[in-house]
């Protein structure tokens, strides 16, 4: 493990205690968005389109209406028409993608949805709901969304982004550009370039749990929903707009969640309970089945992308050209912004031109996945790169260090880099074992990198001390990677009580104060500094009731270790518990709130090393040996920090090898189950090796830097790498399955 | 639908021509996924597991007996089994996962009929029958001859396989199966390769027999492969004539899980391999049984 700054003499921060959520979570007693049962709770049942782009002509619920058992039957009629509205275009996209209303964009759109007393009766009535649709010619690719006089899904989509804006509509929703330099001065300088074309599948994040929400509508027009989200209060958000409502109306209570990955913050079945019951006057169940998640929820993007790059003879690299195209599924919002903003970060390069496309296409609308948008950019970049150094006859590392963005760099997305750690994660690849160790038979070696920004936004955080000196640690922030356990561990450090006196909860929309969404790798960043300043007011007010029991000035007392003391050891200290339990004579409750929108946001690197070993005539590549190294700024809880780091080099290796969405000519989806939609199990891979580098974050207390997504961005071109350098193919699409690898081996010997 | 778990192959047997649309199940881990997943549910489900002589494995002299519900992980964690039929107990430990194995059996994996079942090519090359139970008795069957087509077998709607008879294996024997999966479990074969080989005393091939899975509507055997073997040391050329062969007997088809032409060439390529671990382990089987 490379640590370039020493851990100050933390007690608790950078411990491996047991997890809060541990215990529940193995008695299977923790209850997830389908373990609630409401008495008098009706099952629903979506009613989905088997076409991938048709005009819904009409939509006969008569006959499901009429069957025994069922309570309410809607369509998209049955919510308010946002366009007509003048509603902003992304919540129009919101509420059509959550409810058809007169074109279907994707197989396993939502047209209609039902409330029965059992299940089976609402699966009999769902199809008795009978949609006549005038299907329309479909597009599923970024090639065929573009091609000329393509269909259009959209008939007034002007692509934005163009100056001066064209004229005719087309599925082309933004275009970005990021520029520097002079390119032809910059492959002009160049004494070796490679110019490569690749192409990447649709992939789901795969998070084992379904979607699932539970409603209860009052007749007073409030409603509480129960769901399994990554941001209980985004899902208030969109809820309320779907519905027309003011978000105050609604109250939103989290569940436990088993995985998000990105793709738990965007409402699919909310909006639909919340009507369902409203009809029925009854609480409504609404449950996924996998094939549902699979058809109708968020893959990450298919795309198409070239890049062309130079190097000086010393490894410099003189220029990048980059163009990508990123399909967005139904609506406009693919992560190709990020992606156009993340491809080239991790280098200082003096010319580049970062081109990018935004392509909406007959497949299910794209949701965030692990940095959204950078894995595919980097798999292109960083192959790219590997063939250089391999021309250059240069050590892929160091390519890397003579590039790498350091303190004060121009970031290829515009601002400088402030302390940053890339450089510390490949040098910590490069003093591991693994770099030398000795490869067999068809093994060969990769190594690749990888940049995300991490994100900041809103948290609060509640503290309370109950009366015996323990304290509840109360954020609006779901729990999907360990935060629970980072917030808990910073607590205890800040209040100097034991972490096993801490109970970190999750509370609803109406219990503590706004957090925006789980996700960009935040939470232990922002929540965590909310947790700190409401620690730190807990301090502030023990050291003033101190004062006042000991009839000092309040600068007469610190904090240490849990006590008040007094400065010159005058009085004997007050233990938080003896604060505690006098607090009705001190001043009342002692309980503190802090929210803010996060300041210092610290960029996250990871730099990974993989062995595989080539079946050169199945084409199987198996994982021998995985490292990664990665920035965590701070690791507060280095368990969940390894978790992180391995899980997304995990699903890296799946998309890298296996995982793709497979669609038949009519735009069906043909594996929507975890059968044909091949996510590694547990004996596909080795132990993945991790190497914490902690670079500390200047701006974070503690100098976190979030760990959650930057571990995705580099496997599939190091994968790529590693199997180019066992069997010499150079595999330029996505997933690298057998049957390709066998193509390219059959090519090569051809 | 009705459960019922009858006690002996008798009551089996009546309750099933009773019923018309009553269905077997031994394991169910194909049945109720096939329910689950929207195929008509049967009137009855007939659970074969509460049957004695269904759920049994015994060896006698000059054979052993595998009743047909009894689960795959019972052959793969009998060691006197496994090491006497190595690549049929392998083909058996391949089925779905640990967990999935406490439910699989031989009989269900091969009356499910899927052309990819793993269990079958292994045991069409150790030449295993089925006892078959009706109205009238029983009958015995080749375990090659028991699917006809995906989902079809030669079984009457009234008749189940009470269990297999496998001939004990001779000496300067060996048997093999190998599999082409994405993954290395919780998957199902793209191309499935079975081969048992007896030896001669002089080392070379005195019989050989090959099979393979997944590349085509039913299991197929490879004969210009098996004569290719015969008489020959199993040198490069003959098993490059092997491999040949065995693309050639492939029939496969293009789908979300493999296309023709990988699943013939690795056909190939795993018949081969398969001959090889088969020729090993009749070696090391030297008149030891």
């Amino acid at each position: 493990m490379a640590i370039t700054e020493e851990n100050p003499g933390y007690k608790w921060v950078g411990t491996r205690p047991i997890r809060p959520d541990g215990l529940e979570k193995v008695t299977g007693k923790a209850r997830f968005g389908a373990d609630l049962v409401l008495p008098g709770m009706l099952y629903g049942k979506v009613v989905r389109s088997p076409h991938a782009h048709a005009r819904i002509v009409s939509i006969d619920t008569s006959a499901a209406e009429s069957m025994e058992g069922v309570k309410a039957v809607i369509t998209g009629a049955d919510f308010p028409d946002l366009a007509a509205n003048g509603a902003h275009p992304s919540d129009i996209d919101v509420a059509n993608n959550a409810i058809a209303r007169d074109k279907v964009l994707y197989e396993g759109h939502v047209v209609a949805a039902v409330a029965a007393i059992t299940r089976e009766q609402a699966e009999a009535a769902a199809k008795a709901v009978a949609v006549t649709y005038e299907v329309l010619p479909h597009v599923l690719t970024v090639d065929e969304a573009m091609a000329d006089n393509a269909p259009l899904l959209h008939e007034a989509m002007i692509t934005k982004g163009v100056d001066p804006a064209p004229e005719e509509p087309s599925n082309i929703a933004s275009k970005i550009l990021h520029e520097r330099g002079d390119l032809d001065q910059g492959f002009g300088e160049a004494d070796a370039v490679v110019e490569r074309e690749f192409s990447t599948k649709p992939v789901h994040q795969g998070y084992i749990e379904p979607h699932a929400a539970v409603a209860d509508a009052n007749s007073d027009g409030r409603a509480h929903i129960w769901c399994s989200s990554q941001g209980h209060f985004q899902m208030r958000a969109y809820t309320a707009t779907v519905l027309g409502v003011s978000p105050g109306t609604l109250k939103v209570t989290a569940a436990e969640i088993g995985g998000g990955f990105g793709g738990k913050t965007v409402i699919y079945l909310e909006p639909l309970a919340v009507r369902l019951s409203q009809r029925a006057g009854r609480p409504v169940k609404l449950v996924m089945d996998r094939d549902e998640v699979f058809r109708a929820t968020g893959p990450t993007s298919g795309t198409r992308i070239k890049v062309k790059m130079g190097v000086s003879k010393d490894g410099k690299i003189t220029a990048a050209e980059v163009w990508m195209a990123y399909e967005a599924g139904a609506y406009a919002g693919s992560p190709v912004g990020a992606a156009g903003m993340t491809a080239i970060a991790c280098y200082d390069i003096p010319n580049f031109v970062v081109e990018g496309y935004d392509v909406v296409c007959n497949k299910p609308r794209v949701a965030a996945y692990r940095a959204p948008g950078a894995p595919m950019a980097a798999f292109a970049v960083e192959s790219v790169l590997d063939e250089l150094a391999r021309n250059i006859e240069m050590d892929p590392i160091d390519i890397r260090l003579a590039n790498a963005a350091v303190e004060g760099t121009q970031a290829s997305y515009g601002p400088k880099f402030p302390r940053i750690g890339f450089v510390e994660t490949l040098e910590a690849i490069k003093e591991h074992p693994n770099y030398t160790a000795e490869l067999g038979p068809n093994q060969g070696r990769g190594v690749a990198a990888g940049f995300w920004f991490n994100a900041g936004m809103m948290s609060s955080a509640t503290v309370h001390v109950n009366e015996n000196g323990t304290a509840t640690v109360v954020t609006g922030s779901p729990d999907i990677g360990g935060s629970r356990q980072s917030m808990a561990l910073m607590a205890a450090e800040e209040l100097g009580i034991p972490y096993e006196s801490i109970k970190p909860v999750v509370a609803d929309t109406e219990t503590v104060g706004f957090n925006d969404v789980t996700g960009g790798s935040r939470v232990t960043l922002a929540t965590g500094a909310a947790v700190v300043d409401a620690c730190r007011l807990i301090v502030e007010d023990l050291r003033g009731r101190a004062a006042k029991t000991w009839d000092v000035e309040v600068d007469q007392v610190e904090w240490v270790d849990g006590q008040a003391q007094h400065v010159d050891g005058a009085q004997p200290p007050l233990s938080l518990n003896d604060l505690a339990a006098k607090s009705g004579r001190t001043g009342g409750p002692i309980s503190a709130n802090a929210s803010l929108n996060s300041r210092g946001v610290g960029a996250g690197f990871s730099t990974q090393l993989c062995d595989v070993e080539v079946d050169p005539e199945t084409g199987v590549t198996r994982v021998v040996r995985y490292l990664t190294a990665q920035d965590a700024g701070r690791a507060i809880s280095p368990d969940y920090v390894e978790g992180q780091m391995q899980g997304g080099v995990v699903q890296g290796i799946g998309w890298a090898l296996n995982e793709e969405y497979i669609h038949d000519t009519e735009g069906v989806m043909e594996n929507p189950s975890f059968l044909d939609y091949r996510m590694p199990v547990a004996s596909d891979l080795p132990m993945i090796d991790c190497a914490i580098v902690e670079v500390p974050n200047p701006a974070h207390p503690y100098g976190v830097r979030g760990v959650g997504e930057v571990g995705i961005v580099p496997p599939m071109a190091a994968v790529g790498n590693a199997i180019h350098d066992a069997v010499d193919v150079r595999m330029t699409e996505l997933p690298m399955s057998p049957i390709k690898v066998l193509e390219a081996l059959n090519e090569n010997d051809g | 639908m009705k459960y019922v778990a009858p006690s002996s192959v008798e009551e089996a047997a009546s309750l099933l021509s009773s019923s018309p649309s009553a269905q077997v199940f031994a394991g169910a881990t194909d049945v109720v996924p096939q329910i689950r997943a929207g195929r008509p549910a049967p009137d009855v489900l007939v659970d074969l597991k509460k049957i004695k002589e269904l759920v049994a494995l015994n060896s006698d002299g000059d054979k052993w007996t595998v009743g047909a519900a009894t689960p795959t992980a019972y052959l793969t964690e009998d060691d006197a089994f496994s090491h006497e039929f190595p690549g049929l107990a392998e083909a058996a430990g391949l089925i779905g996962s640990d967990q999935i194995q406490n439910r699989s059996s031989l009989g269900g994996n091969l009356c499910n009929a899927s052309p990819a079942a793993d269990s079958v090519p292994a045991m069409v090359v150790n030449g295993v029958r089925a006892v078959v139970a009706g109205p009238n008795g029983t009958r015995v069957l080749d375990v090659s001859e028991v699917v006809t087509g995906p989902g079809q077998t030669a079984l009457d709607d009234d008749e189940f396989i009470v269990e297999f008879e496998i001939d004990k294996m001779p000496s300067r024997s060996g048997d093999a199966y190998l599999r082409m999966i994405p993954r290395t479990e919780m998957d199902i074969a793209v191309v499935g390769a079975g081969a048992r080989v007896t030896l001669a005393d002089d080392g070379s091939i005195e019989q050989a027999v090959l099979a393979l899975g997944a590349v085509a509507p039913t299991v197929v055997r490879i004969p210009d492969a098996e004569q290719a073997l015969v008489g020959s040391t199993a040198d490069e050329e003959t098993l490059n004539a092997v491999a040949a062969a065995a693309s050639e007997a492939c029939d496969p088809i293009d789908d979300k899980r493999g296309t023709v032409e990988y699943r013939k060439q690795v056909a190939g390529v795993l018949a081969k391999r398969a001959v090889v671990i088969a020729i090993e382990r009749a070696e090391q089987r030297n008149g030891t049984n």
